[in-house]
């Protein structure tokens, strides 16, 4: 029968983790996915023969590894491997190369600036201040500031410790970098447009945001607070694809005994009597559970999935204002071998990191231009790495795959659908693009797939094809994600909770939301937590 | 095909092909991103070529920034916590500087060459906060560390084998005071100071002369004894003489990034460094604050019983511990076993006892040693060869 004790809806990697720590706890869990295929926005498909592409998520850092760790996801196949490269294309032909030892870094920044170079010291001690503030407050629930229930106190108190620990120039660098432009904060540090240009597009890769708009600065901060194996920062490819972490973490949750049930379209939330009893899917099957957790994004969860009338207006109303603007689109293109760029060596180390054509803030803040104005940047910040230099998985051997995710990419055009016309000179302008630069690469091309934020929406479910599932500005963080009064992961029904990346603490391939929802689950149950603690930075 | 990487490569010094010749046993370091060696041929004989014959070390890489201009003086005055007024031309003063908190970012020599016209010998690179501070001020920061090649040319016999090599009369050269001679058709300066706290000098020149430097040097000190050295033995050198290193014994002040690990120059031993009769200099406000509060921390000496290093180690007085040590090494030529310690204040006045806790390994065994240790006055190592004008022969 379909008698559960918990139902996650949405087998995204945070879905499955959620489902995985019931599941640890002794729950009968199920895991409904509307895709014929698992992984949400953490997939990894063979859409052309021989090439699997990470058609969403490309990259990972932000994986918490005292969940990798705790659920054995290494055991249950993942091996995620630092990539330690990255460089940012220039016009005049030259680049600036990113380096993984720091040393060599100064050396390739001082060949643009030395002062810069130097300030880079002063900006990595800022920085690192900064996720050192954050880091430890990933792997738990926000306190709610209005609560006075001892153990909301005792978290805010922490809070208060850790803030006052920066002393009084740290706090004016917090309240700096949650708040000011990207663009703002690094014209503190540098003056060359080049190093501030390929800083700055940490801060508004899947935002709706320029680099000097206000909130921007905390996006390169999230993008920062992660780690591959301790090295804050850090960010590596999961091995077979980013399709590996879901994997994994499925097999986890298979260990368990869960179950995983696709093609399990949600229709709604069931709720009687001001608790919820199940769901319903668009076939007409039910699945019955006193717990139903959704990784949905807040809107989808509370304008889509649940019932109005099920629910208290205020909640319907900050559902329908929470920001979740799209913003970013990708191509994932099948290469017959490798490109080259302003005459670097292919098999260049830079080559295995993240490759960017931005070579100036201005150039990045006129391609948010063309995004207020309803259309693609016509001069667009790319994120472009080539996975199957570092893994050999991707690709057959010595072809290639690439994936380039494209900043911007508004969800209409001029107000009206995508038209397939739109998609093709959506796509012409990026190829375009990254030929100025690369001579060889058009003719390259296998096969590629193009993917707008209406595609991204109606493919994965995320609204807007926003990649975080909510931006992630201050005001839409902590214990305002996704509003005011729930961000403890439970919804205004009981029994009804949230684990998606529009809660604390947010979007990327983090797997916290879903661990945290999963331990406020299991205190509700009375039952004892299986989910890790945070590790501390020392 | 190009292999733009390789531009990110460690540079080599304009001695390098000299050094590299010397290098005996090829072991080789990162020092300030350039390729140097860790040791030549033998690190205790090459430290006993600082304390017995002349000593060579290729210090090129340290940075070096030229401050010129009429506010030049105002500036530093500014900048760093001593009275750089008090420098004469042709003077070379040692400072530290702090930023706005009162914590030292890194120390330093400050060379007068004319007037209005100083060089900045930093051991860490200074460039951003130099620009920084000169806003407002009618000066013009060069970074000149990659125009000058400089030798130290350190021990006994190393005025005897600058003079051999045609520095008439060096001897009569003051510590701290500097000279410039005629050397293949350039300039040739030499400055009476190094970081070995022994007689000896440092020697500038064109990157283009350093070869030459080097062979007529090597040529001229031959009966002399001169051996090249390198950073290994030099850390023993100054640990002997009690001299501070950034990165080491202190975080510099704008890179810390855990609350409370900066040092200020109290902290650090170098009160006698900061003039707070100056109106004004960077972090003047909270070093008066600290004067009158009381510092945190204090830097001490500690001469350790027995013969193994106090690295790393904890200070205990009784079960607590008070302190850590940041440098430690047993010193040849004092035939002591020296440590610098930070110690939380009110300990560490002169003659004060503790225990070192001290952890070594031999053959895979690990031993604990308790080490009763005393915080002495000065360093250890201070000759009078070092201040004595005339400079001695040998």
């Amino acid at each position: 029968m379909n008698n559960y004790d918990a139902i996650v809806i949405g087998a995204g990697h945070n879905g499955l983790t959620n489902a995985a720590y019931l599941a640890k706890a002794g729950l009968k869990v199920a895991v409904l996915e509307r895709n014929p295929y698992i992984g949400g926005a953490t997939v990894s498909r063979e859409l052309h023969k021989g090439w699997y592409y990470s058609n969403c998520s490309y990259v990972c850092s932000l994986l918490r590894p005292e969940i990798a760790r705790d659920l054995e996801l290494p055991r249950h196949g993942l091996q995620v491997v630092p990539f330690g490269g990255g460089a940012t294309f220039m016009r005049n032909g030259d680049h600036l190369g990113n380096y993984h030892d720091h040393d060599r870094h100064y050396r390739e920044m001082a060949r643009h600036s030395k002062r810069d170079a130097n300030a880079y010291e002063r900006y990595t001690a800022d920085v690192t201040k900064q996720t050192r503030l954050i880091r430890p407050f990933l792997m738990r629930t926000p306190p709610d500031p209005t609560s006075m229930k001892p153990r909301d106190l005792s978290d805010l108190l922490d809070f208060a410790k850790a803030f006052l620990n920066m002393g009084e120039a740290g706090l004016a660098d917090t309240i700096a970098f949650w708040t000011k432009s990207v663009g703002d904060y690094l014209g503190e540090y540098f003056e060359t447009d080049v190093i501030k240009a390929h800083m700055a597009g940490s801060g508004i890769i899947g935002t709706a945001l320029g680099v000097y708009s206000p909130g921007t600065a905390y996006v390169l901060l999230h993008h920062y607070m992660g780690d591959v194996d301790g090295n804050v920062g850090s960010w590596g490819f999961a091995r077979g694809g980013m399709g590996a972490v879901a994997d994994a973490i499925a097999k986890a949750f298979k260990s368990y005994g869960g179950e995983i049930i696709c093609d399990a379209d949600v229709d709604q939330i069931m709720v009687r009597g001001g608790k919820t009893t199940g769901v319903a899917l668009r076939n007409g099957d039910e699945y019955l559970a006193p717990i139903v957790v959704s990784n949905l994004d807040p809107k989808r969860t509370f304008l889509d999935i649940m019932d109005a009338k099920d629910l208290p207006a205020a909640v319907v109303k900050k559902a329908e204002n929470f920001k979740i603007r799209g913003s970013s689109g990708k191509l994932n293109i099948a290469l017959d071998g490798l490109p080259i760029f302003n005459g670097l060596d292919a098999k260049n180390p830079m080559m295995a990191g993240d490759l960017h054509f931005s070579d100036s803030l201005e150039r990045q803040e006129r391609a948010y231009d063309d995004w207020k104005s309803e259309t693609w940047s016509k001069d667009p910040y790319l994120d472009m790495m080539i996975p199957s230099l570092t893994d050999p998985t991707m690709a057959p051997p010595g072809k290639h795959m690439m994936s380039v995710f494209v900043q911007y990419a508004p969800l209409k055009i001029d107000g009206r659908d995508w038209t397939a016309e739109d998609k093709a000179g959506f796509e012409k302008t990026v190829i375009d693009q990254i030929s100025t630069y690369s001579p060889n690469f058009k003719d390259l091309i296998l096969h590629c797939e193009t993917r707008t934020p209406q595609d991204i929406e109606a493919e994965v479910g995320l609204t807007e094809g926003n990649i975080f599932q909510g931006e992630l500005t201050f005001d839409q963080l902590l214990f305002n994600r996704p509003f005011p009064g729930y961000a403890q992961y439970r919804g205004p029904v009981t029994g009804m909770y949230m684990c998606g990346s529009g809660t604390h603490p947010g979007g990327g391939v983090m797997a916290a939301p879903g661990a945290n929802a999963a331990r406020e689950i299991l205190r509700d149950l009375n039952k004892p937590n299986t989910v890790p603690g945070g590790y501390a930075d020392d | 095909m190009n292999l733009p990487s390789r531009a990110t490569m460690l540079l080599e010094t304009p001695f390098h092909s000299r050094v590299a010749e010397r290098c005996e046993i090829n072991d080789w370091g990162n020092w300030m991103g350039y390729t140097t060696p860790n040791a030549f041929f033998d690190v205790e004989l090459e430290y006993f070529s600082i304390r017995s014959t002349t000593g060579v070390f290729d210090l090129s890489p340290m940075n070096k920034y030229r401050i010129q201009g009429p506010d030049a003086e105002a500036y530093l005055n500014r900048m760093a916590t001593r009275n750089i007024s008090k420098i004469g031309i042709n003077r070379v003063g040692y400072t530290v500087w702090c930023n706005d908190a009162g914590m030292v970012m890194d120390d330093g020599t400050i060379f007068r060459l004319g007037e209005s016209d100083y060089r900045l010998c930093s051991y860490q690179r200074a460039i951003d906060w130099l620009l920084w501070c000169a806003m407002g001020f009618d000066v013009t920061i060069t970074d000149e560390t990659e125009d000058l090649a400089a030798l130290a040319v350190q021990g006994p016999t190393s005025c005897t084998s600058l003079t051999e090599m045609g520095l008439t009369d060096l001897n009569t050269l003051k510590p701290f005071g500097m000279r410039t001679y005629d050397f293949e058709g350039e300039k040739l300066m030499v400055s009476r100071t190094g970081f070995t706290g022994d007689l000896g000098y440092e020697v500038w020149v064109s990157p283009e002369k350093a070869e030459t430097l080097w062979d007529q040097l090597f040529d001229a000190g031959k009966e002399y004894l001169i051996k090249p050295f390198g950073s290994y033995a030099l850390d023993i050198a100054r640990i002997e003489t009690g001299f501070i290193q950034a990165g080491v014994d202190f975080v510099p002040a704008e890179e810390m990034v855990r609350p409370g690990r900066a040092r200020s120059p109290f902290e650090l031993g170098l009160s006698w460094l900061v003039d707070l009769e100056k109106p004004l200099f960077n972090g003047r406000t909270a070093l008066l604050k600290e004067k009158a509060n009381g510092s945190r921390y204090r830097f001490a000496i500690l001469n350790v019983d027995g013969n193994k290093p106090a690295e790393h180690s904890f200070i205990m007085k009784g079960d607590r511990q008070i302190g850590t040590v940041t440098s430690a090494a047993w010193c040849p030529t004092a035939k002591s076993n020296i440590a610098f310690a930070q110690l939380e204040m009110p300990e560490g006045a002169i003659g004060s006892e503790y225990v070192a806790e001290i952890y070594y390994q031999r053959e895979l065994h690990w031993t604990r040693l308790l080490a009763p240790c005393k915080v002495i006055d000065g360093p250890i190592f201070n000759p009078k060869r070092r201040r004595k004008t005339p400079a001695i022969p040998h």
